[in-house]
């Protein structure tokens, strides 16, 4: 019998919908849609509230993955594209979004998205994405006052961990439980290089330490290789995460104990979407931010 | 007197065995995922192509990424000194040499007796190695050999963005659908190695003639396009793949 060929690196992508909300009773209803080089969002917000969100994995052209991203936001929300009086495009794809109608970076969207969903308190940001690592420092009002980025090594982001993953055919998703089932925490693997770290790895593997201990010492490496980043920026409290690997606690706690600061739990500001306990997804903060950009500028009465 | 040198590669196992200054037999099997076994089963076939039994082997040194697995050596000869004495050996009038295997690259100057001036190796990165272009050739559905007549035929300059062998893969497909060719993308990726050579050879210093070994130097295409990117003439040995073996077994005669 043939078998299942897995795709471990394979993250869940998600949909959500806001049942209270009625988007035909909305005034303004804007989008942002962030194609990242790895997933890609659609954030729907109605006159500033979270409508629906759709989370997927970016396609081979950045048209199509946006649009795809869109109809995954508005699946089953009655909603079209006619409906929408704004949408901004972001991520590195952002000039590429047929139906948007403007294009900021990502930069200055997952500072405002943070400040949106962590609070006004946040004044670092780590996000880290797919293909790159930035540090990005805002005011109360998310408007950015500086940033650093990497986007030269795979190193400590999504792409490199889903490489990981499929390397030790683990789901993506349990990386980070997986690798604090070891008694000791081992040193971390000794190569930064995705590409080395992965002979690194099958060569520990051989000498008889179990996947756990592995993941542990890679998760500690790719910690290393933000911490370096950050340390290079003044980081201030409070100190929020976004993007994918926000979601991999192997990679976030390690890092957070060698900084000395603890990052601020993925919880809304926002005391009602918390107690509704709407899904606080990291990868979306960037999406949210080009949509309440799209909202500042629709009420405006721009288009 | 008979020696043997084993170069436990990332990718390949190279023994050379030679007698009395004269190299009498070779061999080169993967490295499979376990190189022990892989560099046992090289050193049983050079034995056994020389014609002689192991216990008429008087020094085994080993060398590469994996030279500790050779278990049956007698002793250790680092990467860059072995480079310098196989190449000084094969060639004695080369005072550069930068050697691109499958996982390092590097430069290294030497002495007309083949003792190393100064070296530089990229062991924090993939990207200026073997690796790099592998995964390009696979991105674009084509084979590391092909690339060379790829290169021929590139007909505009195309910056290529990424550094990283992991977000080259990805890059590629961004590349194909923007209509760029083949040609051109494999010409952008060359350019970005001979980029990271130039750095780690201005570090060394260039001194002529200049050498290129390792099993990047195989590649014509690779060869031709490091020459052009980088205004140099590079001599490749013959069989540029075995000199850290051919090092290493002259080490072994010492």
């Amino acid at each position: 019998m043939a078998e299942e060929i897995k795709e471990f690196w394979r993250w869940p992508e998600s949909r959500w919908t806001n049942p209270e909300i009625d988007p035909k009773k909305g005034k303004i209803i804007t989008c942002g849609i962030d194609v990242g080089s790895v997933s890609s969002q659609g954030v729907i917000m109605v006159d500033g509230e979270l409508y629906c969100y759709g989370n997927m994995r970016t396609g081979s052209n950045s048209p199509d993955s946006a649009i795809n991203a869109f109809n995954m936001a508005i699946e089953g929300t009655g909603l079209t594209l006619k409906d929408v009086q704004f949408t901004v495009g972001t991520g590195y794809g952002r000039v590429n979004v047929p139906f948007g109608n403007r294009a900021i970076t990502e930069i200055a969207c997952h500072g405002r998205g943070a400040n949106w969903m962590y609070g006004p308190k946040i004044r670092t940001v780590l996000d880290m994405g797919g293909q790159d690592c930035k540090v990005i420092k805002i005011d109360d009002k998310g408007k950015v006052t500086a940033f650093l980025m990497n986007d030269k090594c795979a190193a400590g982001t999504g792409r490199g961990m889903e490489v990981f993953a499929d390397l030790l055919g683990i789901p993506i998703q349990d990386v980070g439980e997986m690798s604090f089932q070891v008694a000791e925490e081992p040193p971390p693997v000794n190569s930064t290089c995705v590409v080395f770290a992965k002979s690194e790895a099958a060569s520990l593997l051989r000498s008889g330490w179990p996947k756990d201990k592995v993941l542990a010492a890679y998760c500690s490496a790719m910690a290393h290789k933000v911490l370096y980043l950050l340390e290079k920026i003044n980081v201030e409290r409070e100190f929020g995460i976004t993007g994918g690997i926000a979601k991999n606690h192997g990679v976030v706690k390690r890092l957070c104990l060698e900084l000395g600061i603890k990052a601020t739990e993925p919880k809304w500001y926002n005391r009602v979407y918390a107690e509704k306990n709407i899904p606080f997804d990291t990868q979306i903060a960037g999406a949210v931010g080009a949509a309440l950009f799209g909202q500042a500028f629709a009420e405006k009465g721009g288009k | 007197m008979i020696t043997a040198g084993v170069d436990c590669g990332a990718k390949n196992v190279k023994v050379i065995i030679m007698k009395d200054g004269k190299i009498i037999a070779k061999s080169s099997i993967s490295a499979g995922l376990v190189t022990k076994p892989s560099a046992s089963q090289a050193f049983d076939e050079a034995v056994k192509a020389a014609e002689i039994t192991k216990d008429d082997i008087q020094n085994i040194l080993s060398t590469g990424v994996g030279r500790k697995e050779a278990d049956f050596a007698r002793g250790e000869i680092e990467v860059v000194d072995a480079d310098a004495r196989g190449i000084n050996f094969l060639m004695p009038n080369i005072r550069t040499v930068i050697d691109v295997g499958a996982e390092e690259g590097r430069a290294i100057r030497l002495d007309a007796t083949g003792k190393v001036v100064d070296s530089a190796t990229n062991k924090k990165c993939a990207a200026g190695a073997g690796a790099f272009v592998e995964a390009v050739a696979r991105a674009l559905e084509t084979t590391v050999d092909k690339m060379a007549d790829l290169y021929n035929h590139s007909t505009r300059e195309i910056a290529m963005n990424a550094h990283c062998v992991v977000f080259a893969e990805s890059d590629m497909v961004t590349l194909i659908h923007s209509q760029a060719g083949k040609p051109d993308i494999v010409r952008a990726v060359f350019a970005a190695i001979a980029d990271r050579l130039a750095s780690m050879m201005r570090r060394v210093g260039v001194e002529n003639n200049i050498a290129a070994i390792g099993g990047m130097a195989l590649n014509g295409g690779f060869i031709a396009a490091v020459e052009k990117e980088m205004k140099i003439k590079l001599i490749v040995p013959e069989e540029p793949q075995y000199v850290s073996a051919i090092g290493a077994a002259i080490a072994a005669a010492d």
